[in-house]
């Protein structure tokens, strides 16, 4: 479904990708773990058309994307729940909800899609009217996650949302995660650092280290993996 | 007490001309982070489309609303047309250069706009008869008759009904959220799909097109304009969004409401040889005592 091949992303002279070539097909759940500075959010962005590659292609459903305008890769399918959350802060809980349903433009009823976000995540329901910027961080999060099925992806994004939320926040996320590719067949492409659960929720994994893949399996061969136990999963991960 | 309502009355007139101005700063403040010195001389071409549609239409037999309202269409859209070619000619190719060169391509096209019309339309001033005549007396029976004229209601309801229209496209259609969301985080917004370029384009035609509205006001009001007047409403119009609080809408409306007031109360009261100064005392005033203005946010958000 998604196809990356050779990516090299640069900020200025600076290096944050190499030669990265990444798959993920339709209906999976493909985490992708890697230290800070890894290259890990770049990806992302370069995979959303807010960074765009020097060198390399990518391919979503037979369709080059690389070149393509970050607003017409969500028309695509593909939408991002970013690292940061990034929640627009002075828009309320259903207005940062409607953003992202903003791509239909011909008044779609998206009443029912904002119902559907409310049935996953009932606490964003109690906060309708309240305004982004007031959620707790837990709240922002699926806010974040919510706004980005709006739009109906057919592969969804998610840097880090495990990133500054209690634990208990944090399980109740990666359900609604499983959730959104099992039920809803969104497939879904995962950044973590929490690699313990990045790995048990996902079909396949990959690891980054300094902008480029050094290993990859199915989640189950790399939660067993002695590089990976001793570099992301020691110490609680 | 007579001649303080009148100058009330002329003051909240001549507010409309500046609020309906000061929207445009703000709003391209707001999305874009600059101030588009060019947006006085928007105004400008929006006041010599009216007064040559108003001297075509002159010669029809017309009734007045329509020439009223085929006016205020014609200007509204000829000026927009002006507005989105300033900011995709002189403004999106710098998109990303560092912060002063759209300032630098602003005053630029401030220049290019007044020396078009210029020689275009020469250098001297251009004048119609009143258009909107006749009037209402309050207090006939005092030493001083205050005048209320149509053209004055007309312009103040006008203003109400562009600017509860504007607010209501702002805050409650797709196109007004998606215009707040790239306020705060453009590179969020296209993650959500929103086509960045395009809101920005049509933040600049929203504002060009209330200045043009004004700019066809000033022509009832006055009657005469030439190429020039861009300059000192424009900057009057700035002081306005200022005062309120830049990158605030309902700030700019307050501000434009308020810059009107004082600069009748001005010249009614002190001297209206200087009434010139009075909006720059106030831009002054503000700028070193509140920068944020009065409905500003003092987050410090832009950086
Ligand atoms: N806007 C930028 N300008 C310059 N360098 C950048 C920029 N963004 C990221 N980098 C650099 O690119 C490299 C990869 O950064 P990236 O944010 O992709 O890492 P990451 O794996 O997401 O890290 P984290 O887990 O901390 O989020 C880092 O060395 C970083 O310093
Ligand atoms: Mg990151």
């Amino acid at each position: 479904m998604l196809d990356i091949k050779n990516i090299q992303t640069f900020y200025g002279k600076i290096q944050a990708l190499r030669d990265v070539s990444i798959k993920v097909n339709s209906g999976e759940i493909v985490s992708l773990i890697g230290a800070n500075g890894a290259g890990k959010s770049t990806l992302l962005m370069t995979v959303s058309g807010i960074n765009k590659p020097r060198e390399g292609v990518i391919i979503f459903e037979g369709k080059n994307i690389e070149k393509e305008e970050p607003h017409k890769i969500v028309k695509l399918g593909i939408s991002q729940s970013p690292e940061g959350r990034r929640i627009f802060s002075k828009l309320t809980v259903e207005e940062n909800l409607k953003l992202g349903s903003n791509i239909y433009e011909n008044g779609r009823n998206y009443l029912n899609d904002i119902k559907e976000i409310f049935e996953l995540f009932p606490v964003l329901s109690d906060r309708k009217t309240q305004r982004g910027g007031t959620l707790s961080g837990g709240e922002q999060q699926m806010l974040a996650i919510g706004r980005a099925l709006m739009a109906r992806p057919k592969m969804l994004l998610l840097d880090e949302p495990s990133l500054g939320i209690a634990p208990k926040l944090v399980n109740q996320i990666f359900v609604a995660i499983k959730n959104i590719n099992k039920e809803k067949k969104v497939t879904i492409f995962l950044v973590e650092q929490n690699a313990k659960k990045a790995l048990e929720l996902a079909d396949r994994a990959y690891v980054l280290v300094n902008g480029k893949v050094t290993i990859q399996g199915t989640g189950q061969e790399l939660l067993k993996n002695q590089d990976i136990q001793a570099a992301y999963l020691e110490g609680g991960g | 007490m007579e001649y303080f309502l009148q100058q009330l009355v002329n003051g909240i007139t001549l507010g409309s001309i500046y609020g309906l101005i000061a929207i445009g700063y703000t709003m391209v403040y707001g999305i874009i982070g600059m101030i588009n010195f060019a947006h006085g001389d928007i105004f400008m071409i929006g006041a010599f489309i009216a007064i040559i549609s108003f001297l075509i239409f002159g010669l029809t037999s017309i009734a007045l609303p329509f020439i009223l309202l085929f006016v205020l269409l014609i200007s509204m859209l000829f000026t927009a047309c002006y507005g989105w070619t300033v900011e995709k000619l002189a403004y999106k190719p710098l998109r990303g250069s560092f912060r002063l060169a759209p300032l630098i391509s602003a005053l630029g096209m401030s220049i290019v706009l007044q020396n078009f019309v210029q020689v275009a339309q020469g250098a001297r001033t251009k004048a119609i008869h009143p258009i909107i005549t006749g009037k209402f007396e309050f207090f006939k029976e005092s030493d001083f008759v205050v005048i209320v004229s149509h053209l004055q209601i007309f312009m103040v309801l006008l203003t109400i009904a562009l600017m509860a229209g504007f607010t209501f496209l702002i805050t409650k259609t797709d196109l007004g959220r998606a215009q707040r969301a790239c306020e705060q985080d453009k590179t969020m917004a296209s993650l959500l799909g929103i086509n960045v370029d395009r809101t920005i384009s049509v933040t600049f035609i929203i504002g060009s097109s209330l200045a043009s509205v004004a700019g066809m006001m000033f022509v009832l009001y006055y009657g005469v304009i030439d190429f020039y007047i861009g300059f000192l409403a424009g900057i009057k119009a700035f002081t306005a969004a200022v005062l309120g609080g830049i990158g605030s809408l309902p700030g700019a409306m307050l501000g434009g409401l308020i810059i009107g007031l004082i600069e009748v109360m001005w010249s009614g009261y002190i001297s209206s040889e200087y009434k010139d100064v009075a909006a720059f005392s106030v831009l002054i005033v503000t700028l070193i005592f509140f920068p944020t203005g009065l409905l500003g946010k003092p987050e410090i958000e832009k950086v």
